[in-house]
């Protein structure tokens, strides 16, 4: 015998299939935000399967053409070796510093010779042009290296937005400083906040790129969330992270490490295995993540991007410019 | 009574001590065999043995001071052991130099040697070490007279050289290097002072 019992609950009163997962979308974006970043960057990223990991993915990217031939360092070494003095100089400090470190809220003011100065919000930033994803060797000066699949857009896309005027012959990029937040700030290291600097046609050339992620998710802190500069056919030192000002100028900027080591760090940095350095050699490089028994490998002019970059230097002196 | 205590407690234990002093090593082997060396093992391994060769090398200096302060002699011999677990590490290090990093690349090892201030000096520093490993044997020491004690005397060489190493290598924070070489010129301090004070006692009693 069947029994027919009415539901008591009216069919307006169910939640229909879609509002329900939206508010479970809702508290899972909220759970994430605090975790890592405030809300806003709802629909662009959004949390993987571990959230407490705080790992965000970024929702949409195009695969580009750059670099799909290398083997890939597996993320834990990217995350896990860094070089990041704003948190500690030993290679584990900055996964382990950075922790606590908000990318969001983040703004970046745009300042020197440009029509006007500005900022721009990190959710901006995510939309000012397409992402992509781009697989480029990172070679360290102290002689290691990495293949790391970034995703970000060509600088060129941000100085275009910024609309430098006819002054501008090189861009300065200023990192943020806190030591409240950056406990390596506290040691006087380098001179605080670290500062790089590019020629304005370096800047330009397309393999330039402000990365957000790093495989297919947003970019961790210890890699320069929320935004960081990536110039492949540089040593890594060139790539200033968790940027918070852009400064056009006519003048060459006077970097950090150039401050710390003028006769170590120049400020050109090119990848350059015949421009050796006072202390590591720049002939080889070991690859990381290879095993005790993988050999060094040699290290290629400008990284392996002569082709795209080699007329930048046409009748300089590579071994005074250093 | 402490002191004799003391005393036979070091030299009833030799065999503890070094297995203490080779657990450094033990250690590296365990990390290796589960893949736990960090994201750059041979430069993990690198760092490892350099840093315990030069621990090692100021605990073998530290013996005669503690000796001469303490008035216990059993100190006195360990020197040797200590000082030969300190080669133990130096030649990890060197082979770990030679082989995992550069492969028996002599020509690149060559150029490497000579062109980098920090290697020359580390290196200088091991080729130095060899002649005390190799005449640190009852017999040798025999055999060499008052001249084993001159040779011996480069191990404050050694010890200034391998400071040196270290703080010509790190980049930019020097706070790990100065520490090493702070203690190191305090363990020099310690036997000048006992000399001068011997000075002292001399002529007062002459």
């Amino acid at each position: 015998m069947l029994i027919h019992k009415k539901s008591d609950v009216i069919p307006s009163e169910i939640t229909s299939k879609e509002n329900f997962e939206n508010r479970r979308n809702l508290i899972k974006a909220a759970g994430a935000s605090l975790l890592t970043a405030s809300g806003i960057f709802t629909g662009l990223v959004s949390s993987t399967a571990n959230a407490a990991s705080g790992r965000q993915k970024i929702n949409s990217y195009a695969k580009s053409k750059y670099g799909a031939e290398e083997k890939l360092t597996p993320y834990d070494d990217i995350t896990n070796y860094n070089n990041y003095y704003e948190f500690g100089t030993s290679k584990t400090d900055p996964s382990i510093e950075s922790r606590l470190f908000k990318p969001s809220p983040w703004a970046v003011s745009i300042e020197g010779a440009v029509k006007k100065n500005k900022q721009i919000g990190i959710e901006d930033i995510f939309k000012l042009a397409p992402l992509e994803e781009r697989i480029y060797r990172m070679r360290c000066v102290e002689g290691w290296s990495m293949v790391i699949p970034w995703i970000g857009f060509p600088l060129a896309k941000l100085i275009q937005w910024a609309e430098p005027t006819a002054n501008a012959k090189y861009v300065e990029f200023i990192s943020l400083s806190d030591d409240l937040i950056m406990p390596g700030q506290r040691i006087h290291a380098l001179d605080w906040p670290y500062v790089e600097g590019l020629r304005m046609d370096e800047a330009m050339n397309p393999l330039t790129m402000i990365a957000v992620g790093l495989y297919g998710e947003v970019l961790p802190n210890q890699n320069g969330a929320p935004m960081r500069l990536v110039v492949p056919w540089k040593y890594g030192f060139k790539g200033a992270k968790a940027i918070v000002k852009i400064r056009f100028t006519e003048t060459m900027p006077k970097t950090s490490w150039m401050k710390a080591g003028p006769n170590e760090y120049g400020f050109y940095a090119n990848v350059n295995p015949t421009v050796d350095h006072p202390r590591w050699t720049q002939s080889s490089e070991r690859r990381i993540g290879g095993g005790l028994f993988t050999p060094r490998i040699k290290t290629q002019i400008f990284n392996g991007y002569a082709e795209q970059v080699a007329q930048l230097y046409t009748g300089m002196d590579l071994n005074k410019n250093f | 009574m402490l002191k004799i205590t003391i005393n036979s407690l070091i030299i009833n234990n030799k065999k503890l001590i070094l297995f203490i002093s080779l657990m450094p090593s033990f250690r590296l082997i365990y990390l290796g065999i589960n893949n736990n060396l960090g994201a750059n093992p041979i430069e993990f391994i690198e760092r490892s043995t350099g840093l315990w060769a030069l621990i090692l090398l100021l605990i073998t200096l530290a013996m005669t001071p503690i000796r001469q302060h303490s008035g216990i002699n059993a100190f006195a011999q360990l020197r040797r052991m200590l000082g030969l677990t300190m080669f133990f590490y130096t030649c990890l290090h060197i082979v770990t130099y030679l082989v995992l990093d550069h492969w028996f690349d002599f020509e690149e090892i060559g150029k490497d040697i000579i062109k980098h201030p920090y290697l020359l000096v580390g290196f200088t520093a091991f080729m130095m070490t060899v002649p005390l490993a190799m005449t640190s044997t009852q017999a040798m020491m025999k055999r060499l007279g008052g001249r084993w004690k001159r040779l011996h005397q480069l191990v404050y060489l050694i010890g200034l050289l391998a400071v040196l190493h270290f703080l010509w290598l790190v980049k930019k924070d020097m706070t790990e290097p100065l520490l090493y070489g702070a203690v190191f010129f305090s363990l020099i301090a310690l036997r000048i002072a006992y000399k001068f004070r011997g000075r002292i006692l001399s002529t007062r009693m002459g």
